[in-house]
């Protein structure tokens, strides 16, 4: 389900309206098409909407109206459990701050993935060993390093282990909600190096999103939620 | 699916502090559940086993517990007593095998004397009709000579030909020991787990004796010489109370309705083993009160329970939303939880068997020693497994309400809460 022959766009999102339980709009995006492959940059400021844009792209949250594609499905056309599924097969995740579970060791993080989706399980191959070399070539080789618990690692080693779970199975999609804001700037540079070739390697499609404008020259297009949404909710100006 | 019970088990682990305070909850109170059905089906077998093979109690008219309490389990006072005359009679009785006469009354160190004759140690039976048998010598032969049961040789250390005097009523304490009428230790009885462990016997003979020197409650100003003492002097008058062994069993209601009915004197005869239902019965409604307290206490370990998982919810909010993200559906964040409460239910299960076991293992030889129960620790039988499976069913269904909550947090938050 949800292949699709290259060219055609990762996410496509036409006429997207979403607003919570009150009537008060949160999105209103006539169009946003993101093409496969793409490394896109979101921006906007706090409250704009970038996390809840993120839920519907993810399958998490359902617009009130539009049509949102992934991989050319549409996934208003899916149950919820489905969509759950489609999820889990072709889009990885990169929170912001707590995103390893911290009861799982930093290997068993990394696979997490792989007990939800066969897919990914399937493409990840002996995801034990997959997850090793995502994690060396995040530069997390060291094996003293996997055997600690993750509450030991410092944040950017645990964003590092979050991106390795996000790409582990190569998902198509990649969604990233301000990774690096909690980092310091070296560590910011160096965590968006190698995510950006780590997805190149994967060929995966990159959505980030940050209220950090500086970020933006070093992808392939930046798009600004403020000018996308016509809703304009209560957003903080930064 | 099948990684939900590893991530339930490595969830729990990390909240290790929590979650073990919540399994030792339910572990303790699968152990009163368990603990008491265990003491309770003992106590009833035990308390079934103090008499068999006894057709008939007989003793004065009075109620038939309080007959069997006095006369079997030496519990309270005969309001009145037998005539001699009559007990011989319904021993002479053609349809009769044995009798066996009982006179009580009298206490050695808070230990009761029974006055009693050979066919004692030939006809009692206990349990599955267990003959009384000697660890040490033998029956009495001589009126100056006792036979003590097991915890009596136990308790006071005596040992066979031991010297003991018989004090004149009943308690611990007597001020007015018999000092000249020591009586030698002739046997030590085997354990029995009955009343028949804490009593001292000497014959009919050695009661009267003891009260030969004492006349209204006061001592005579001449004692008694005993030297002269024989068994023409000595034959009792008035007995407490007296067993009966039938030849046939088709002639005990017969005897027991003839002996409810004589003229001559107030009696009143009973089926021991009716009696015994009865009393247990009575002594049945303590027991299922104790057993409603224990289910409670199993409630209020599963209400913990649910109370820790809600609690636990919360904070948990961003574990369930990675999850999320990594493809869980709320439909497995719901099991999730489900299977922790059952898990936890299951561990504390566990360790309520092994504590009971453990518990019971230890008290076995008191329990023994100062209830007469005795704790046979084999395999859990249905009643147990019925328990643990309850409780795991319990807790399982006791997880919905936390699942329930998870489930709707989850479908609420999505990926986007923020801690």
């Amino acid at each position: 389900m949800g292949s699709t022959g290259m060219g055609a766009a990762a996410i496509d999102i036409q006429g997207l309206g979403f607003a919570w339980t009150g009537n008060e709009p949160v999105l209103d995006i006539p169009s946003l098409t993101i093409r496969r492959g793409e490394r896109v940059f979101l921006h906007g400021p706090s409250g704009s909407g970038k996390s809840t844009l993120l839920g519907i792209v993810g399958g998490v949250l359902v617009p009130r109206r539009g049509t949102v594609r992934l991989l050319g499905t549409d996934l208003g056309m899916l149950s919820s459990s489905t969509r759950d599924r489609f999820r889990a097969d072709h889009v990885g995740f990169v929170f912001q701050m707590f995103n390893l579970l911290t009861y799982l060791s930093v290997v068993d993080n990394v696979t997490l993935a792989t007990r939800f989706s066969a897919r990914r399980r399937e493409r990840a191959g002996n995801a034990g060993d997959e997850a090793r070399r995502l994690l060396a070539a995040l530069g997390l080789g060291n094996p003293a390093l996997l055997g600690r618990p993750v509450s030991q690692l410092s944040i950017g080693q645990q964003q590092r282990v979050a991106a390795a779970r996000a790409l582990l199975g190569r998902p198509d999609v990649l969604i990233a909600d301000e990774p690096t804001s909690s980092l310091d700037a070296d560590a910011r540079g160096s965590f968006l190096d190698l995510l950006m070739r780590e997805c190149a390697a994967v060929d995966a499609t990159l959505l980030f999103v940050s209220h950090d404008r500086a970020l933006g020259p070093l992808f392939d297009r930046e798009i600004s939620l403020t000018d996308l949404n016509r809703a304009r909710p209560d957003a903080e100006a930064t | 699916m099948s990684a939900l019970p590893a991530l339930a088990a490595r969830s729990l682990w990390s909240r290790r502090v929590t979650a073990g305070l919540t399994v030792f909850a339910i572990a303790v109170s699968v152990t009163l559940l368990l603990g008491v059905q265990k003491i309770r089906s003992e106590a009833r077998q035990s308390f079934t086993s103090t008499i068999s093979g006894t057709d008939l109690v007989v003793g004065a008219r009075s109620g038939p517990i309080n007959l069997l309490l006095y006369s079997v389990f030496r519990i309270g006072d005969a309001t009145s007593s037998v005539s001699w005359q009559t007990f011989e009679l319904v021993s002479r009785h053609p349809d009769v095998s044995w009798t066996i006469p009982i006179s009580l009354g009298d206490s050695h160190r808070g230990f009761r004397v029974m006055g009693t004759s050979q066919a004692y140690f030939e006809h009692y039976r206990y349990g599955a009709r267990h003959p009384l048998e000697f660890t040490r010598g033998a029956a009495f032969d001589g009126i100056y000579e006792a036979v003590i049961g097991a915890e009596v040789a136990e308790g006071l250390g005596y040992a066979l030909d031991d010297k003991v005097t018989i004090a004149h009523g009943l308690g611990e304490v007597s001020f007015a020991e018999h000092d000249e009428h020591p009586f030698r230790v002739a046997g030590i009885l085997a354990r029995t787990g009955t009343p028949v462990d804490r009593t001292v016997h000497v014959s009919l003979e050695a009661i009267t004796a003891i009260h030969a020197d004492w006349e209204g409650g006061m001592r005579r100003s001449h004692p008694h010489d005993h030297a002269a003492d024989d068994a023409a002097d000595l034959a009792p008058t008035r007995i407490t109370a007296f067993l009966v062994g039938m030849k046939s069993p088709g002639a005990i209601l017969q005897m027991q309705r003839a002996l409810n009915e004589y003229r001559d004197e107030p009696l009143l005869a009973i089926m021991p083993g009716v009696t015994l239902q009865q009393l247990w019965e009575l002594v049945g409604v303590a027991d299922t009160a104790l057993m409603i307290v224990a289910a409670c206490v199993v409630l209020a370990g599963l209400l913990g329970m649910i109370a820790a998982l809600l609690t636990s919810l919360n904070e948990r909010r961003r574990e369930m939303a990675i999850l999320r993200s990594v493809g869980a559906r709320p439909g497995h964040v719901f099991a999730l939880l489900v299977l922790e409460s059952g898990l936890l239910a299951l561990v504390g299960v566990l360790a309520g068997f092994a504590i009971t076991w453990s518990v019971l293992g230890l008290a076995a030889p008191v329990l023994e020693r100062r209830f007469g129960l005795f704790m046979q620790l084999g395999l859990p039988g249905i009643y147990e497994l019925a328990v643990a499976g309850a409780v795991v069913l319990a807790g399982l269904l006791a997880g919905l309400v936390p699942a329930w909550r998870g489930y709707r947090n989850s479908l609420a938050d999505g990926l986007s809460i923020r801690l």
